[in-house]
C-alpha cells in the first residue's frame, strides 16, 4: 500500500491566480511558473494536511473525465517537478501548516 | 621639519533618476568630475538627497571577473557584490558605502540596484526597454537583447523624447504609472531625456515582414513584464512586491505586441 503524500504550498513565492491559471514566482530565484487549470486546483487545495490521492479524488477526478490511477501519476509528476523548484513541500506525512515541514522530500 | 598631514576631503555630487536624490561623495575629486560628466542632465544643483553613499576607490586590477551580481540582506543592510564592486546600503539610514575601481560603469550597476530596490517599494520597477515620450504620453517597447529596443529608439521622429534605450524607469505616481528618463544607455550611448510622461502602452517587441500591433492574453502579458523586470535581489519580500506590482501595471497599462520591420514607419503605430 502507498502512503499517502501530502504537499503545501511554500512560503517562498509570490502567487495569484489569472483567468483560470495560476502564476507563481519562485522569491529564491525568480523563476515563473504558470500552472494551467488542473495544475492550479491542485495548488489551491495545497493545504499541507490532505493527502494528495484525496485531492486528485475529490477535486479533479469528479471534474475531468479522467481515471485516479492516471491523474494521480500526473498529479504526482506535477508535485514532484513544483517540489524541485522549492515552490511546493512535498512529505510523507501531514504538514502541520504551509510552508513548513519536518521532513521534506525534494 | 614641521610634521605634514595629508588633508583629505570629500567632494560629493547628487545624482537624482527618478525623482530620488542619492549623493555620492569621494576623496578623488577627478573621479566625481567623472560621474559629474557620466549622469550630465541628472546631476542635482540641490543639497538635499534622501540617500548617501560613500565611494572608495580601489586601486586598479583589484577587481576580479567574477560577472555574477549578489543582492542579500544581511543585518538590516542591503549587501551588493560583483567582482568589480562591493557595496552595503542600510536603507532606514538612508547611508552607504560602494568599493569600486575607477570605472563608472561600476557605479553604474550599483545605482540600478539601488534603484530597484528603492522603486520596489514605491510600486515601480526598472525595465529592459526602451522608452520615449510622444504628444505628452509615454512609451515603452520591451525585449530582450536584440528585440529592438535601440532600433526604436534610434528610428524615433523628432517630435519624440528619448527616455532611454535600454533600462526604463516605471514610477507609481498618483495612482498611475509614469515613465522618467534614465542615464542608462545601451547601444545608443547616449543618456535619456530628464523627462516623465504617463505611461500610454508597453509594447513586447518582436521582428517581423510588417508593422503589427496585436493584443496579448493578460498571463502573457504578466509574462512579458516580468521575464524583461530587472530582479537582483532573491528576497522574498522584495520578489512579492514586484510580482504584485507587475499584475497592477498589467490591470491598468496596455500591454500589446508590436512586430515591427526596421524602419521609420513603425513610428506610424505609436500615438
Amino acid at each position: 500500500m502507498t502512503r499517502p503524500r501530502y504537499v503545501a504550498r511554500s512560503t517562498a513565492i509570490a502567487a495569484r491566480a489569472l483567468g483560470e491559471e495560476t502564476m507563481v514566482m519562485s522569491a529564491t530565484n525568480s523563476m515563473l511558473f504558470t500552472l494551467d487549470e488542473i495544475a492550479s486546483v491542485i495548488w489551491e487545495s495545497a493545504d499541507g494536511v490532505t493527502p494528495l490521492e484525496q485531492i486528485v479524488a475529490d477535486k479533479i477526478c469528479t471534474q475531468y473525465d479522467v481515471t485516479l490511477d492516471v491523474a494521480l501519476q500526473d498529479a504526482e509528476a506535477l508535485v514532484k517537478g513544483l517540489a524541485e523548484h522549492g515552490i511546493l513541500l512535498l512529505s510523507d506525512e501531514p504538514l502541520a501548516f504551509s510552508g513548513r515541514s519536518h521532513k521534506e522530500t525534494p | 621639519m614641521p610634521g605634514v598631514t595629508a588633508a583629505t576631503q570629500r567632494v560629493d555630487v547628487v545624482v537624482e533618476i527618478g525623482g530620488l536624490p542619492i549623493r555620492l561623495s569621494c576623496d578623488d575629486p577627478a573621479f566625481v568630475h567623472l560621474v559629474q560628466e557620466r549622469y550630465a542632465g541628472y546631476i542635482s544643483a540641490a543639497n538635499d538627497a534622501a540617500f548617501d553613499f560613500e565611494i572608495e576607490l580601489a586601486p586598479p586590477g583589484t577587481e576580479s571577473r567574477d560577472e555574477d551580481v549578489r543582492v542579500t540582506w544581511e543585518s538590516g543592510c542591503w549587501l551588493m557584490e560583483r567582482g568589480d564592486f562591493r557595496a552595503e546600503w542600510n536603507p532606514s539610514t538612508g547611508q552607504g558605502r560602494i568599493q569600486q575601481t575607477r570605472n563608472p560603469y561600476s557605479l553604474d550597476s550599483v545605482l540600478r540596484i539601488v534603484h530597484t530596490l528603492l522603486l520596489a517599494q514605491r510600486g515601480g520597477f526598472l525595465l529592459h526597454a526602451s522608452s520615449a515620450i510622444r504628444n505628452g504620453q509615454a512609451f515603452l517597447f520591451s525585449g530582450v537583447s536584440g528585440a529592438g529596443k535601440t532600433t526604436m529608439a534610434r528610428l524615433a521622429p523628432p517630435d519624440a523624447a528619448i527616455l532611454t534605450d535600454e533600462i526604463s524607469y516605471v514610477i507609481r505616481q498618483d495612482g498611475r504609472y509614469v515613465a522618467a528618463g534614465t542615464p542608462f544607455f545601451g547601444e545608443l550611448a547616449r543618456v535619456g531625456d530628464n523627462l516623465r510622461a504617463p505611461i500610454k502602452a508597453l509594447y513586447l517587441l518582436a521582428k517581423g515582414p510588417e508593422n503589427i500591433i496585436e493584443p496579448i492574453a493578460p498571463a502573457d502579458a504578466v509574462r512579458g513584464l516580468l521575464g524583461n523586470t530587472l530582479f537582483f535581489a532573491r528576497d522574498p519580500e522584495f520578489v512579492k512586491m514586484v510580482f504584485d506590482t507587475a499584475f497592477d501595471f498589467v490591470r491598468q497599462v496596455p500591454v500589446r505586441r508590436l512586430t515591427f520591420a526596421p524602419d521609420s514607419s513603425v513610428w506610424g503605430l505609436i500615438v
